[in-house]
């Protein structure tokens, strides 16, 4: 047993946060927002470059082979830099296709044509499974709907509905052609649910440590009654609750990220419980980020705005606490 | 990243496992904060002690089994998955005894650690007093020279297990003239039998005596019961807090079991029963699989040459906040029953819902107040200044 990241996943960690920290993220985000994907792409590319979406493909589809714990390690740095577009729905259409190809399902075809181009980054693919909208599908190549046994690829799309955290645009996928419906469909969709739940965790996780992060760093420079805010002791324990939250959040997302590199048969129930205190904990966060940075958190011109609305959807995509809950007590 | 476990450690898990099954009582102990019960407990600690299950952590010499901290983790899950009985031998074993093997003399380690493991000594803490609760600095308890040793003056409160034990340890000021609170105070230990010392129990919440009043006249202490350099009794101490409110004083053992047995509640519950509740229990069972895991990676961290610095303090708030939810959730699923005291007849589970509530309201207060453990979290973790508490 030894249950901490190695010096190498550290390193990966590193230096995607260096990465993203320099690649103008902010920026990049509030164009995706307003529909301007170039940017946005561009950052995807890099991503791809440092190995991010290979990690969900595996090796015969020219990806890294699939490695949970590394995915659940760049997704807290995703989150961290508030990184725009559908990067969860990409890696768990990964999953699925993976899943599909393996089942040897009508489907085989498609993972053979778009595993090596999501994992290249040259595909972003959206992913639609018993949720009326899909996530960025006017900037997604293509996205996939699952109803049941049946999945279908579309590149139609209803008007964009403005959403509470802009940056996540939200539409509902028309029509399209089916790609396979079989059995396998619900089970391979079921397990892409899994790796989007943990990755929408991990994602979570990061998003609450720079928010913490952010606020530590506010009240510790902004003064009222000539002394800092963080020498107010309401203030201080707010911040020690978040930090609290936080840290016992994050080895239940590893621990999940385990149970489903191993294939374990507790791991939907790991990633439920990682997705419910994961999510809990970030937007808890959000809250104290708010509540801390008083009236200029409250606007949208400061950044902060980009973690702090994405930390209610982040809770509750691909499953509410609420429905992780109940997942956790199905055991 | 590995959470599998070594052959040996499965070995040492399975070991447990089977004394446990072979030697735990079948019906709970009378509560360990009552005369009967205390004899019985002290009588349960002989029995683990004889096969060396008291404290598996410690050296071979003074009774242990040289386990590892994981080791340590495993055996906890065991013995509370077991329902194994409350350790009366607790606040010795978690609190003073890691003082002593870090400041101690060999002389005092052989003298006071096997007869600690093994329930002949129960010792008490004395810590706070009726003017020192958080701000323990400011304690007025005297030690002063004498030949040989030293005589302690004043009175300490809310000492716990002190209506039944044999022994205290605790800080006293041994130098009244010193520039700050936490200077000129040395750590003693001395017997609740000995003349000059008072014992006045005091009923916690529920009326049993689970603590009591220290009132001290001249009590005389030789100097072989001093621990560590007189005047350096805060830094001594400080090292036996960090242990109280980390992991040893709860391990994460004692909340995967209760969350397990409340899982059980849940799915035993009637018909028509607020599915809300259940919300309740899933935060319980990933509560406690959560500070599991949180343990796995200290200790991960701690055999790799880490320290642990202040985090002990998430610990602290962490398992005694969940120790609280999880009892009252425990309550609420119990409806009409769980308004029964432990002591009732028709108490659920021989009473040990009551009882795990009733001593899960003092998680909060004790080993450091919840507001001083965030307090330590904010300036110690997260880099806030210090300000008025």
């Amino acid at each position: 047993m030894r249950f901490l990241l190695t010096d190498e996943q550290r390193e990966f960690a590193r230096a995607l946060d260096g990465m993203l920290g320099a690649a103008g993220v902010p920026a990049a985000a509030r164009a995706w927002a307003s529909g301007e994907h170039k940017p946005g792409r561009a950052l995807w590319a890099r991503l791809a470059q440092a190995g991010v979406f290979g990690l969900a493909v595996p090796e015969r589809y020219a990806g890294a082979g699939r490695l949970p714990v590394e995915l659940a390690v760049a997704f807290v740095e995703l989150g961290r830099h508030a990184v725009p577009g559908p990067v969860v729905e990409t890696v768990a259409s990964a999953a699925f296709l993976t899943r599909l190809g393996d089942a040897g399902a009508a489907g085989a075809a498609a993972a053979g044509e778009w595993l090596p181009r999501i994992a290249a980054g040259d595909t972003v693919l959206s992913l639609a499974a018993g949720a009326p909208y899909a996530l960025d599908a006017d900037a997604a190549d293509a996205v996939l709907v699952v109803e049941g046994d049946t999945v279908r690829r579309t590149d139609a799309h209803g008007p964009v509905q403005p959403s509470l955290d802009p940056v996540r645009r939200l539409s509902r996928p028309l029509g399209g052609t089916v790609l396979a419906r079989d059995p396998a469909v619900s089970a391979a969709a079921a397990h892409a649910r899994d790796l989007a739940r943990l990755a929408t965790a991990a994602q979570s996780l990061g998003l609450g440590r720079a928010l913490l992060a952010a606020t530590v760093a506010h009240v510790k420079q902004r003064t009222q009654f000539a002394v800092p805010l963080g020498s107010f002791q309401a203030v201080k324990h707010r911040l020690a609750d978040a930090l609290i939250g936080l840290e016992l959040a994050e080895p239940l997302v590893y621990a999940a990220a385990l149970a489903v590199a191993a294939g374990a048969p507790s791991a939907g129930r790991e990633v439920a419980a990682a997705k419910a205190a994961a999510g809990e904990a970030g937007y808890a966060t959000a809250r104290t980020a708010l509540q801390l940075h008083g009236a200029v958190g409250y606007t949208e011109e400061l950044d902060l705005s980009l973690w702090i609305r994405k930390a209610r959807p982040l809770r509750d995509a691909w499953g509410t606490p609420a429905e992780c809950r109940t997942r956790v007590l199905e055991g | 990243m590995d959470l599998g476990f070594s052959a040996a450690e499965h070995a040492f898990r399975d070991e447990a496992r089977s004394w446990l099954a072979g030697h735990v009582p079948a019906t709970p102990l009378p509560s360990l904060e009552t005369a009967e019960g205390f004899a019985a407990h002290r009588e349960w600690e002989r029995t683990l002690f004889a096969d060396r299950w008291s404290v598996v952590t410690w050296p071979e010499e003074h009774g242990g089994r040289g386990a590892s901290l994981v080791q340590w983790l495993l055996f906890e899950e065991e013995y509370h998955a077991a329902g194994a009985p409350g350790r009366v031998a607790q606040n010795g074993i978690s609190l003073l005894a890691p003082t002593l093997f870090e400041h101690g003399t060999d002389e005092q380690r052989a003298r006071v650690l096997r007869p600690m493991a093994s329930g002949e000594v129960v010792w008490a803490q004395a810590w706070s007093e009726p003017e020192s609760g958080s701000d323990l600095a400011s304690l007025r308890s005297t030690a002063t020279r004498t030949t040989g040793g030293w005589l302690l003056d004043g009175q300490k409160t809310w000492s716990s297990r002190a209506a039944f034990a044999d022994r205290a340890f605790g800080l006293f000021r041994s130098d009244p003239d010193t520039a700050r609170p936490h200077q000129g105070l040395t750590y003693l230990m001395f017997p609740l039998d000995a003349p000059g010392v008072t014992v006045r129990p005091i009923g916690r919440l529920d009326g049993k005596p689970a603590f009591a009043e220290l009132f001290l006249d001249e009590v005389f202490v030789p100097d072989a019961d001093v621990i560590g350099e007189p005047g350096q009794g805060w830094r001594v101490a400080m090292s036996t807090a960090g242990n109280e409110r980390g992991l040893t004083l709860r391990s994460p053992g004692r909340y995967t079991a209760a969350a397990e047995r409340l899982a059980a509640l849940w799915r035993a519950a009637p018909a028509g029963t607020d599915p809300a509740l259940g919300g309740r229990v899933a935060d319980a069972l990933t509560g406690a699989r959560a500070y599991q895991l949180f343990a796995y990676a200290q200790a991960s961290r701690l055999a790799a040459g880490h320290s642990l610095g202040a985090e002990p303090s998430l610990n602290k708030v962490f398992w005694s906040e969940l120790d609280l939810a999880l009892h009252e959730t425990a309550l609420e699923l119990l409806g009409p029953y769980g308004a029964l005291s432990d002591e009732a007849v028709e108490a659920p589970a021989h009473g040990s819902w009551a009882e795990g509530y009733t001593f899960a309201l003092a998680g909060p207060i004790y080993a450091g107040t919840n507001e001083i453990q965030r307090d330590i979290i904010a300036e110690r973790l997260l880099g806030l200044p210090k300000g008025r508490r």
